[in-house]
């Protein structure tokens, strides 16, 4: 028998029960930051060395993000809300942001997510024409498919403090 | 556009496919999509975004919160014995309300024949609707929470030379199907999965009526998809839909049983207007009394967006 075609023996409420289930299970489970928190230190500390080194150290992520902000800034979609910053500076403060969500031996120290866009107007939209820029500058720099996932997976989060506007 | 779309719908003869792609290219500029790519998923065979079978808690088109968005589909599964030709329309509002209108016309081919009714094409309506309820399956990154959709369609079937048929086995010729869904991206690992619960009575979709003699409830039925993002653009995936088998015993003893139906899919969306779905699709037995094999087909789909 084939076994996909085994569910059509099952009683009709089974199914949608073990369904149920789930989605209960998912919308009550601990969250997954509190599940990778929970992972062994030593797993996690190396994971994250292993990211920072697919994006080249700090000297290579550092230059991922000269070139993310100049993207930034010519975008259309994005260029407004840069205009008035200082493209070194910004690039310095997102390195610095990004290597300690990596697991590198950085500590951003500049002011919260929160704070530093609050009041911008920033809809989610931009905040997804950042997250395509971002994109394409990795992939500009051959960072593989899934070290970029896992750093956006790290950041996406990030848009309850960002996005502002619909 | 406009001339893929008349070369598509001569080839296929279909009967709203000029009328969906007119529509389609008349809308006027909308903004650029401030969604991600694939993220409001590729057009099911009912018109909802979802994948190729199932729909998903995702909201058709690029549209964002705050964007109106608009999508067309022309999709076709040919098996051995049957072919099946479907047009499609998509809007959606606000990255919350999507409503969707498909034509399915099904071409019975030597099965009509043997029943007496060469010729016979089952042609089927669907109007759609979905409201994103809560959840936000792609940025909520940290969260297990999905993005959940609850959605309803309304099908009218023009059952033809077979009308009297279907009264006769207590099949009604409209149906509604509602169900509840939940998509969920794992970003780390590029992998989306969707979960919907639908309640329904439709025998073959609706393409051969609404219920049956002493089987008039709906029931509820799960169906699941995976897909696995390669990159970007391309997604390879699979999914698998419970269907009731109403007709099954019928004055045809197990001659009209029906299967759940699964697939394998890939999904290239090169930029945010264009996406082509192939499928390779198992739709079991199809009127079995006739044609006893499960039907294995190809589905191919061409999608634009706005």
């Amino acid at each position: 028998m084939d076994p996909l075609n085994r569910g059509n023996a099952m009683p009709g409420i089974v199914r949608p029960l073990a369904l149920s289930v789930i989605v209960l299970a998912c919308s009550t489970a601990p969250s997954l930051a509190a599940a990778q928190a929970a992972a062994t230190p030593s797993t996690e500390e190396a994971a994250a060395a292993t990211d920072l080194a697919k994006f080249g150290g700090q000297a290579g992520l550092a230059a991922l993000m000269d070139d993310f902000v100049a993207r930034l800034r010519a975008d259309p979609r994005t260029a407004a809300f840069f205009k008035d910053t200082n493209p070194p500076h910004l690039a310095r403060q997102l390195t610095a942001q990004l290597c300690q969500l990596l697991g590198g031996a950085c500590l951003y120290e500049g002011p919260t997510m929160r704070d530093v866009h609050d009041g911008l107007g920033i809809a989610r939209r931009d905040f997804n024409a950042l997250v395509e820029q971002l994109q394409d500058a990795m992939s500009a720099r051959d960072i593989p498919f899934a070290a970029q996932n896992r750093l956006l997976a790290r950041l996406a989060p990030m848009h309850r403090d960002i996005v502002t506007t619909r | 556009m406009f001339r893929v779309c008349t070369a598509a719908a001569r080839a296929a003869q279909f009967s709203t496919a000029a009328a969906v792609c007119a529509a389609a290219a008349l809308t006027p500029a909308l903004a650029d999509g401030g969604k991600l790519l694939l993220t409001g998923g590729v057009g099911s065979i009912d018109g909802a975004a979802g994948g190729g079978l199932s729909p998903w808690a995702l909201i058709g088109s690029y549209a964002a919160e705050g964007q109106s968005g608009v999508g067309a589909h022309l999709s076709s599964v040919q098996s051995r014995d049957y072919g099946l030709n479907i047009a499609a329309l998509t809007l959606a509002w606000d990255d919350r309300i999507e409503l969707s209108l498909a034509h399915q016309d099904f071409d019975t081919r030597a099965t009509g024949t043997a029943l007496g009714l060469p010729g016979l094409q089952l042609r089927q309506d669907i109007v759609g609707a979905k409201w994103r309820v809560a959840g936000d399956a792609v940025l909520d990154s940290d969260r297990w929470m999905p993005q959940i959709a609850l959605g309803v369609e309304a099908k009218r079937l023009d059952a033809g030379a077979l009308a009297a048929t279907l009264t006769a086995l207590g099949a009604r010729r409209d149906g509604v199907d509602v169900y509840l869904s939940a998509t969920k991206l794992l970003l780390p690992q590029a992998v989306l999965i969707n979960a919907t619960l639908r309640a329904t009575r439709a025998n073959q979709n609706g393409l051969l009526g609404f219920g049956a003699s002493g089987h008039a409830q709906h029931r509820l039925l799960p169906e699941i998809s995976v897909a696995w993002l390669l990159n970007r653009q391309l997604a390879l995936g699979a999914e698998w839909r419970a269907k009731p088998d109403n007709l099954n015993p019928s004055a045809l003893g197990a001659g009209l049983k029906e299967d759940d139906w699964r697939d394998i899919f890939v999904a290239w969306a090169p930029n945010k207007q264009w996406s082509v779905t192939a499928a390779w699709v198992d739709l079991g037995r199809i009127v079995p009394a006739v044609q006893p094999r499960a039907q294995r087909a190809a589905y191919l789909s061409l999608q634009w967006t706005r």
